[in-house]
C-alpha cells in the first residue's frame, strides 16, 4: 500500500520546549488513522505541519511524496482541515459558506452548484441552506465544517478533535457521517483525547504523550499488547482505597490506583471479583468492563487521558 | 468539459512568480466581502459618508461665515468650505481604509478565525492582504464618489482636475490600508487597537486640514510634512483647487511607496501569523 504521508524524526521546537519529538509514522491511502494523547501532546501541532501551515525544525515529511514546506498550496488542494475550533464564516450562511470556501480553492460555479446539494445532504443541513452560521447548534456547525473540508474533493480529511464539545447524540452522528467517508475511500487523520473515539474510527493509531510516540497498531491490538481482557473497577470510599490496595495486588496481573477508584487487571473480571468478597473484602462499588485505549493510556504513562 | 479540480488550480501555478504566497485570486476574499456586505449593517456603512458631509457643513460654512475666505499660496482668497473640504475627503479616505483594515482584519484574526480558514485551502497571504485591501478601497472609492456628489454642485470645486480627486482619494486609502493591516497583525488585545485611534485623530486635527501649516513653527511643520495624511490632504487640493504642479507628484510617489511597503509587510506578517 502507498503512504500518503510519511514523517522521519519529525521534530518542532519552541524555544527550549519540544513540543514534537522525533516522531516516525505513515498513513496509508484509504485508511483512517488517529493520533491519540491528552491535550499537549502535540498532535495539532502535527497536524498542522502536515496541513502546510506550520514549518518544522528537523527531521523529514512528505505529504503525498511532497513536501508541505516547498509545495504548500499544491499539497493544501489535496486536504480539507476540519480545525478545533470552528472556523466557519459567521457572517455569511450555511450555503454562502460552502460555496466561498470552494472559490478559495479556485473552483467554478459549474462545479460547486451540484457539489453543495451533495454536501448539504451528507451534512443533513439542507434545511438550514439560508441560515446564517450563527443560529447553527455545535454538533451542525461540525458537521458544516466538515461538509466545508469536503467541497474540494480532498484525498486526506483531517480532523483536529472533531467529536470535543460535543453532547452524545451530536458526537454519534458525527462519528455515523465519518464511517461512511471512511467507506467511500477517503483518508482520514484525527486526533482525539477520546479512547472511544479512536477505538470507532481508527484504524490504526499512534498513541503520544509530550510530543513523543509511546506506541503504535490498532486498537484491538493495542489492548492485546498492553492490557488484559477485563478491567475490575472497585471503589471502598475515597480515603480507604489505598488500605486495601497491597492486599489486592496479588490478586491480579497488574493494579493501578486513582484518585477515586482502584482498577485491577484480568482476563476475568467476574471471578476476581467473587474471589475478592470471598475473601472478606467490601467494596461500596464494583464494575467489570473490557479494557480500552484508556488503560492502554494509563499502563504507557502512568496518566489518565482526560484530566 | 469536465470543471477543473482543486488539486489542478493548484499545480498550475508551478512556477509562477511567487506562487507560495500568491495563487492568483485575489476576487476570492473579495467576493466574500461582497456577499458578506449584502447582509451587513446599512447604516454603519452610510456613517462613513455622511461623517465629512456633517463637518463641512458645520465647519466649512458655519465657522467658514465667521472667518470669511483664505488667501491660497498664489494669492486668491477662496472659500473657507472649498479650503477644508478636500481635508474632510482624504480624511474619510483614511479613517475608512483604516477601519476596514484594522478593527475589521483585528476581529477576522483573532476572533472569526476567518484567515486561518481561508490560509487551511490553496489561497496564499498575498490573496488574502490584497483582496482585502481590494474591498476597503471599493468602499473608498463609493464614499468619494458620494462625498463628490454632494461638494460639486455647492460650487467647492474649482475645475475639471477636481474630479482626479476620486482616483487620489482610492490611491490614499490604498496607502493607508495596507500599513493598517500589517500594524493590526502585531495587535493583541482591543486595547491596544485604540492605541490607533490615538494617532488618527491628532493627525486629522493638526495635518492641515482646517488651517494652513504655516501657523506652526518650521520644526513642527517639517514633522507634519512627514506624515502620510498630509500628504493625502495636499495632493487632493492641489487637485479640487486646480493647483497643478510638481508638488502632486510627489504627494502620489508617497503612496506609492507606502503601498508597496505596506503590501510587503503585511505579506510577512500574514505568513508568519499563519504559515509558520
Amino acid at each position: 500500500m502507498t503512504s500518503l504521508i510519511s514523517a522521519r524524526s519529525l521534530t518542532k521546537t519552541y524555544g527550549d520546549f519540544v513540543a514534537v519529538d522525533q516522531i516516525n509514522f505513515e498513513v496509508r491511502k484509504g485508511e483512517s488513522f488517529g493520533l491519540l494523547g491528552p491535550n499537549g501532546a502535540g498532535k495539532s501541532t502535527i497536524m498542522r505541519m502536515i496541513g502546510a501551515t506550520l514549518q518544522r525544525s528537523s527531521g523529514e515529511l512528505a505529504v503525498l511524496g511532497k513536501d508541505p514546506e516547498k509545495f504548500g498550496p499544491q499539497i493544501r488542494a489535496h486536504l480539507g482541515v476540519v480545525p478545533q475550533q470552528d472556523n466557519l464564516d459567521s457572517e455569511l450562511t450555511v450555503r454562502e459558506n460552502l460555496y466561498i470556501y470552494g472559490r478559495y480553492f479556485g473552483l467554478s460555479k459549474k462545479f460547486l452548484t451540484p457539489k453543495i446539494q451533495e454536501l448539504l445532504e451528507f451534512a443533513q443541513l439542507e434545511e438550514k441552506r439560508d441560515v446564517k452560521v450563527e443560529a447553527l447548534s455545535g454538533g451542525m456547525k461540525r458537521r458544516l465544517t466538515i461538509a466545508r473540508a469536503l467541497v474540494s474533493e480532498p484525498e486526506i480529511l483531517m480532523l483536529d478533535e472533531p467529536t470535543t464539545g460535543l453532547d452524545p447524540q451530536a458526537r454519534h452522528i458525527l462519528w455515523d457521517r465519518l464511517f461512511r467517508l471512511k467507506e467511500m475511500g477517503v483518508t482520514l487523520l484525527l486526533t482525539t483525547h477520546f479512547m472511544d473515539e479512536a477505538e470507532q474510527l481508527c484504524q490504526r493509531l499512534i498513541v503520544m504523550d509530550k510530543g513523543k510516540i509511546m506506541a503504535e497498531d490498532s486498537p484491538a491490538e493495542l489492548i492485546r499488547k498492553y492490557v488484559t481482557k477485563e478491567v475490575l473497577e472497585l471503589r471502598f470510599g475515597s480515603d480507604k482505597n489505598s488500605l486495601y490496595v497491597d492486599e489486592l495486588r496479588q490478586k491480579c496481573d497488574r493494579i493501578e490506583q486513582l484518585p477515586d477508584r482502584i482498577l485491577l487487571y484480568t482476563n476475568d473480571g467476574e471471578t476476581l471479583l467473587t474471589e475478592i468478597v470471598g475473601s472478606g473484602l467490601h467494596p461500596i462499588t464494583s464494575l467489570v468492563r473490557r479494557s480500552s485505549l484508556e488503560d492502554v493510556f494509563l499502563r504507557l504513562t502512568g496518566r489518565s487521558l482526560i484530566e | 468539459m469536465i470543471a477543473k479540480g482543486a488539486v489542478a488550480i493548484a499545480e498550475g501555478r508551478i512556477g509562477k512568480p511567487l506562487e507560495k504566497y500568491y495563487a492568483g485570486r485575489t476576487r476570492a476574499p473579495l467576493q466574500r466581502s461582497f456577499i458578506a456586505f449584502k447582509s451587513s449593517a446599512w447604516l454603519v456603512v452610510l456613517s462613513g459618508f455622511v461623517e465629512p458631509v456633517l463637518y463641512l457643513f458645520s465647519f466649512g460654512f458655519g465657522v467658514g461665515a465667521l472667518i470669511g475666505g483664505i488667501t491660497a499660496t498664489d494669492g486668491s482668497t477662496i472659500s473657507y468650505a472649498a479650503y477644508i473640504a478636500p481635508g474632510l475627503l482624504a480624511t474619510s479616505a483614511m479613517n475608512g481604509a483604516v477601519y476596514d483594515s484594522t478593527w475589521n482584519v483585528f476581529w477576522k484574526i483573532n476572533e472569526s478565525k476567518l484567515y486561518q480558514g481561508m490560509l487551511a485551502t490553496s489561497l496564499g497571504p498575498l490573496d488574502v492582504a490584497l483582496g482585502e485591501i481590494a474591498w476597503a478601497l471599493l468602499r473608498g472609492l463609493m464614499y468619494a464618489i458620494g462625498f463628490m456628489i454632494v461638494v460639486t454642485p455647492l460650487g467647492l470645486i474649482e475645475n475639471w482636475w477636481g474630479l482626479l480627486a476620486i482616483p487620489a482619494a482610492v490611491l490614499i486609502a490604498f496607502g493607508f490600508a495596507s500599513f493598517g493591516m500589517a500594524a493590526t497583525s502585531y495587535m493583541k488585545s482591543f486595547q491596544q487597537m485604540n492605541y490607533i485611534n490615538m494617532l488618527m485623530l491628532p493627525m486629522f486635527l493638526f495635518s492641515g486640514s482646517f488651517f494652513p501649516l504655516t501657523v506652526y513653527p518650521e520644526i513642527v511643520q517639517w514633522f507634519i510634512k512627514v506624515l502620510p495624511l498630509w500628504h493625502g490632504i495636499s495632493l487632493i487640493r492641489g487637485l479640487t483647487l486646480g493647483q497643478i504642479d510638481s508638488s502632486i507628484l510627489v504627494h502620489i510617489l508617497y503612496f506609492i511607496v507606502m503601498i508597496a511597503l505596506g503590501l510587503w509587510f503585511t505579506t510577512k506578517r500574514l505568513n508568519a501569523l499563519f504559515l509558520r
